[in-house]
């Protein structure tokens, strides 16, 4: 019972080299988008994994995508791990198809900022994803980029509109910035909480509630549901925004319980945006989002890997001899100048900084 | 994971794919077999290695698998067998795949006689670890079987 010697260079079985679909072939995009829309989940597995990587394929997968993209709604949920967010996906990914919506789900997990490994297993919590007629599920690690974990999942999310998804549900843990970041560029953001979370204390200070369109108490058969409810809706009591008062769900998603009401509250809120000025206000933040992010990616790393010049400025610094916001001055408006950026960042990042 | 081609060049550069990014492996068991603590570990030993895994857990079908290799765009199958059914389950995930018209290649893990290692090759699993595997061997057994699928 001894294992095979597996780790020879020349496995016994090893895959042919040939292939109808090359793996890292970015010029058969136009052919895989068509066959994503047409419903092949192997070609929308495969354009997704372009996306998540970036450079000129991504570039690609985007040109298709946008023109097709806006007819989704974007809805986010986030909360602490263990409240049941995979769990409570999978019902509202349920009830909406069910009710007649093509859905398609993006679980975004951490990755080990120490091996960049990743375990993504909101797979695990979502039987419907196993189902015949269920759910498109892709699983994306945040693979420690600077900022860019935020901008590919909203490129996956804008691809999955335009194959065709009526409804896509973006899952990401509360803890990280940028987790919260992605929950918050959709149409309709859900904070998930548990009974024992916190008081009304709590609820004023943690800034991931502020940015709920509804909340869900998840959990609510345990002790504690409706003062956890009563805690939020004094909170709301206090104040909201955009003319839209956020409801509280109480779920057990394990059970389904609830998923019926949060997926009403979900098109309540989706009727809210269309009626209102709400939704086009919010797209075009987000858009603008979009595009800074972009910025303060290409900031990152101008820092993180700076050019000569850069690096010059960072010593004179570090030698005292220039003030760091003189430094960053002076970066910032010879941006478009130095490094490898692209002819479009330049002239944003000119029009940003210039001081 | 870093990224050392995206330096100076900037962050859209291109990446050589094979080597900055990381192997994606889906990691089941099949059919009625409770034993999901070896998997468990394992999922860790590959997170741990770099790799980035889904997990799928216990019960699951040849087909569920299949559907999430295909929207997962995973790499490599891991499938964990420790319900003696290797002779069966193994050929049957194998199978499956090349139905699918795929060649994504399964790595078994578990408790598989010598005797029937043949077998298991000559049905087309790319690999076959056993208890004495270490950390080093599962996940170079794994990034091999990605190597092979380009």
């Amino acid at each position: 019972m001894t294992a095979e010697p597996a780790a020879s260079p020349e496995p016994p079985h090893a895959v042919p080299a040939t292939h109808d679909e090359p793996h890292h072939a970015p010029g058969d995009v136009g052919a895989l988008f068509e066959r994503a829309r047409d419903g092949d989940r192997r070609a929308l597995g495969r354009l997704l994994t372009y996306t998540e990587r970036g450079g000129s394929a991504a570039d690609a997968v985007a040109v298709s995508a946008l023109p097709l993209a806006g007819g989704a709604h974007v809805v986010g949920i986030t909360g602490a791990p263990g409240v049941g967010k995979s769990t409570l996906t999978d019902r509202l990914a349920q009830v909406a198809t069910e009710d007649g919506w093509r859905v398609a789900i993006l679980a975004v997990d951490p990755s080990s900022p120490l091996t960049g490994g990743a375990i993504l297993g909101d797979r695990v919590r979502m039987s419907s994803a196993a189902a015949p007629g269920g759910p498109f599920v892709r699983s994306m690690a945040s693979r420690g980029q600077s900022g860019g974990l935020a901008l590919a999942a909203l490129a996956a999310v804008r691809l999955l509109d335009a194959t065709g998804h009526d409804l896509v549900i973006v899952e990401t843990v509360g803890i990280g910035q940028v987790e919260v970041d992605i929950a918050r560029t959709a149409d309709t953001t859900i904070v998930a909480v548990s009974p024992g979370w916190g008081d009304a204390v709590q609820a004023n200070k943690a800034g991931l509630l502020e940015m709920a369109d509804i909340f869900v108490v998840n959990k609510a058969d345990r002790a504690g549901a409706s003062d956890a409810r009563r805690d939020l809706e004094y909170m709301l009591d206090l104040g909201h925004r955009d003319g839209w008062r956020p409801p509280v769900a109480l779920t057990v998603a394990t059970t389904g319980d609830g998923a019926d009401e949060l997926f009403k509250h979900v098109q309540d809120h989706r009727h809210h945006l269309r009626n209102s000025s709400a939704g086009a206000d919010r797209r075009a933040r987000h858009v603008a989002e979009e595009v800074r992010r972009h910025l303060h990616r290409w900031v990152d790393e101008l820092v993180e890997h700076p050019p000569e010049q850069a690096a010059a400025l960072f010593a004179q610094v570090a030698a005292g001899q220039v003030a760091p916001a003189a430094a960053a001055r002076q970066l910032a408006g010879e941006l478009g100048e130095l490094g490898e950026l692209g002819g479009e960042s330049r002239e944003a990042a000119g029009d940003d900084t210039e001081v | 994971m870093s990224d050392p081609a995206g330096g100076a060049a900037g962050p859209d550069a291109e990446r050589d794919p094979q080597h900055t990014q990381p192997v994606r492996v889906v990691l089941a068991k099949l059919g009625l077999d409770g034993h999901d603590r070896g998997l468990k570990v394992v999922a860790r030993m590959l997170r741990d290695a770099g790799l980035e895994v889904i997990y799928l857990g216990l019960r699951q079908t040849a087909e569920s698998i299949l559907l999430a290799v295909e929207q997962e765009d995973a790499d490599v199958i891991g499938l964990s067998i420790h319900n003696g059914g290797h002779l069966t389950l193994a050929p049957r995930m194998v199978r499956a795949v090349r139905a699918a018209g795929l060649d994504t290649p399964v790595v078994v893990g578990g408790i598989v006689p010598e005797l029937d290692l043949e077998r298991l090759q000559t049905a087309g699993v790319f690999a076959v670890l056993g208890p004495g595997a270490s950390a080093t061997e599962v996940a170079h057994t794994v990034r091999a079987a990605a190597a092979g699928h380009p």
